[in-house]
């Protein structure tokens, strides 16, 4: 602190802890709808404070779902089908990335200049803009309703690449050569050296792309059919849709809560990882 | 930059990157070409045959309206989310940045948003404006306000830049917040001993140094406006009332998937696709260039 101005102090106190509670109020009302039957969740005005079915809604939705005809799945279904793409998209990207930054950082070969100008490309290109052509070629695949075509498609993509090719730039030219000097091979200096050098890396890298996994809306709405495979992302949006003819706010509202759950704890808990891969993986 | 040390093998690298490119060249390339390709033919109302037009789609397209009414959404939208999300959050990132005590609870409470989806944002605040019992609509009303987000096409609009804005508060916070952590403490001391106040710091000191960070903001706000805010209409307008919230990617969704037509939904997809290439070059060049401290 520069100088003691108290009534700046207390200012800018006033006005963080404003944003705060504006930032915090949908949540806070999402929560508290979540908590109140159905009839009380249509006479306007809402109830600003919790009530008395949070355990009852929560169960309904966790074990049987939104019901009356609309969505028979229950919840915990889709919220694992969210948790198998995050997780598959988080790793796969992560496993396809690091092998290829290996590859560009310590080979030389015919084409390497071409291999990294097609993976770069990819970065100007969000997956919203091509959306109707991918779509034609996961259905020609056959991909359609499958964890592999909700999962492949949306690892194309250079980010993490670049990540770790930055990261390698930075490692000490001896530790390869002192790799080679010693007649390790180079799968051997990749597992033993470079990986576990990589952990902080990795580990940012998977918080960022856990939460891009799990909050994909789009392409899980487009290729997914069978209610089987729906994320729990576009469940809430798709019930959304139907909820003015029946309004179940309640249930709504505590789907929603789950949908969220997941990866607001990882933001929270693993704050120091997020906000580095956050940094790292945009500069 | 090059490694100087580096393994000579002749088949593995090959088999290192080949995950990666095949994935890309299915996923990225082949769509993408087709893409291209599509936009310049024209398929039949039955499918099956379609005919090479040229740039027809994209003429049509220029002589169509709706497309500029869309392209007229876009760009106050982005203008809006861009400029208010990026004011609040410099704000909120100066504010916490003075104080010393409760810092790392505010900032918790201040990113998490982020971790929500930008679908299910859309869901919470059309929870809030409902119109029969949403809490704010109800309050608005209280005002005299008749707030109708389903009916009318500005309403609409504005709450989907406020969900929008929410979504996104926390990266542009933790990005300045991170700018303003890195301005050098003596630059600061020294124009305070010189008799600067705070405001005319901020102004005179830390607005200048922020600028690559506000600049590079604000291309990232941009793309999102574009293309990362899809959930958030999705969830809260599909695009209507009328065409009042139809963005260019949600025009490319619309026309591709509900309105069957291909070809001139790949043309559009070549327009945003040069409109990113065209944003991407000029965060690489021109704004580093451009912004000095």
């Amino acid at each position: 602190m520069v100088e003691n101005r108290p009534f700046l102090t207390w200012l800018s106190h006033a006005i963080v802890l404003l944003g705060v509670i504006i930032i915090a109020f949908p949540i806070w009302m999402t929560f508290v709808a979540s908590t109140h039957d159905q009839a009380t969740m249509l006479r306007s005005p809402v109830p600003l404070l919790p009530g008395s079915h949070l355990i009852d809604n929560y169960t309904q939705i966790l074990t049987v779902g939104f019901g009356r005809g609309y969505s028979e799945t229950p919840i915990w279904h889709t919220m694992m089908n969210s948790m198998i793409m995050a997780l598959g998209v988080a790793l796969g990207k992560i496993a396809i990335s690091i092998i290829s930054a290996f590859a560009i950082v310590y080979f030389r070969f015919p084409l390497r200049l071409t291999f990294f100008w097609a993976i770069f490309v990819t970065l100007m290109l969000p997956v919203e803009v091509r959306i109707v052509p991918t779509y034609g070629v996961v259905a020609s695949l056959g991909m359609l309703d499958s964890f592999s075509g909700l999962i492949i498609p949306v690892i194309a993509s250079a980010t993490a690449t670049f990540l770790f090719r930055q990261f390698f730039l930075g490692v000490p030219d001896e530790l390869a050569e002192a790799a080679r000097v010693d007649g390790a091979s180079p799968m051997r200096f990749f597992w033993d050296i470079l990986l576990p050098m990589s952990r902080t890396t990795i580990a940012a890298l998977f918080v960022i792309q856990f939460i891009y996994g799990w909050n994909q809306y789009l392409w899980p709405l487009l290729i997914t059919t069978k209610e089987s495979f729906y994320t729990v992302v576009m469940t809430v949006s798709r019930q959304a849709n139907v909820v003015d003819s029946a309004p179940s706010w309640n249930l709504l509202m505590a789907m929603a809560m789950l949908a969220m759950l997941p990866p607001v704890l990882v933001v929270v808990f693993m704050q120091r990882l997020f906000v580095r891969g956050l940094v790292e993986t945009e500069k | 930059m090059e490694k100087r040390v580096t393994f000579n093998e002749r088949w593995l690298p090959y088999l290192l990157v080949a995950p990666q490119i095949v994935i890309t060249l299915v996923f990225f390339f082949w769509p993408s070409g087709q893409a291209i390709w599509q936009s310049l033919l024209v398929e039949d109302a039955f499918g099956g045959n379609s005919k090479f037009v040229w740039f027809d789609n994209f003429l049509q397209l220029f002589s169509d309206p709706a497309y500029y009414a869309s392209v007229r959404v876009t760009v106050v939208f982005s203008a809006l989310v861009a400029s208010i999300g990026l004011a609040l959050s410099l704000l909120l990132a100066v504010m916490a940045d003075r104080l010393i005590r409760g810092a790392t609870v505010y900032k918790t409470f201040l990113i998490w948003p982020y971790a929500v989806a930008p679908a299910v944002a859309g869901v919470l605040w059309g929870f809030l404006f409902n119109p029969s019992v949403g809490v704010v609509s109800w309050m608005l009303q209280g005002l005299g306000i008749e707030f109708n987000y389903v009916s009318n096409g500005n309403q609409a609009l504005l709450l989907v830049v406020i969900a929008a804005v929410w979504n996104q508060l926390s990266y542009n916070f933790l990005f300045f917040l991170a700018g303003l952590q890195s301005i050098p403490k003596s630059l600061i001391e020294a124009a305070a001993i010189d008799g600067a106040g705070p405001v005319r710091r901020f102004w005179d000191i830390m607005f200048p140094l922020l600028s690559p960070t506000g600049f590079f903001l604000l291309v990232i706000n941009i793309l999102y406006a574009f293309f990362g805010t899809f959930g958030v209409i999705d969830a809260l307008t599909r695009g209507g009332p009328g065409q009042a919230t139809n963005i260019l990617v949600y025009k490319v969704y619309n026309d591709g998937f509900r309105g069957q037509d291909l070809g001139g939904s790949s043309a559009q997809s070549v327009i945003l696709m040069i409109v990113v290439i065209v944003l991407t070059f000029v965060q690489f060049r021109f704004i580093e260039r451009r912004v000095h401290y």
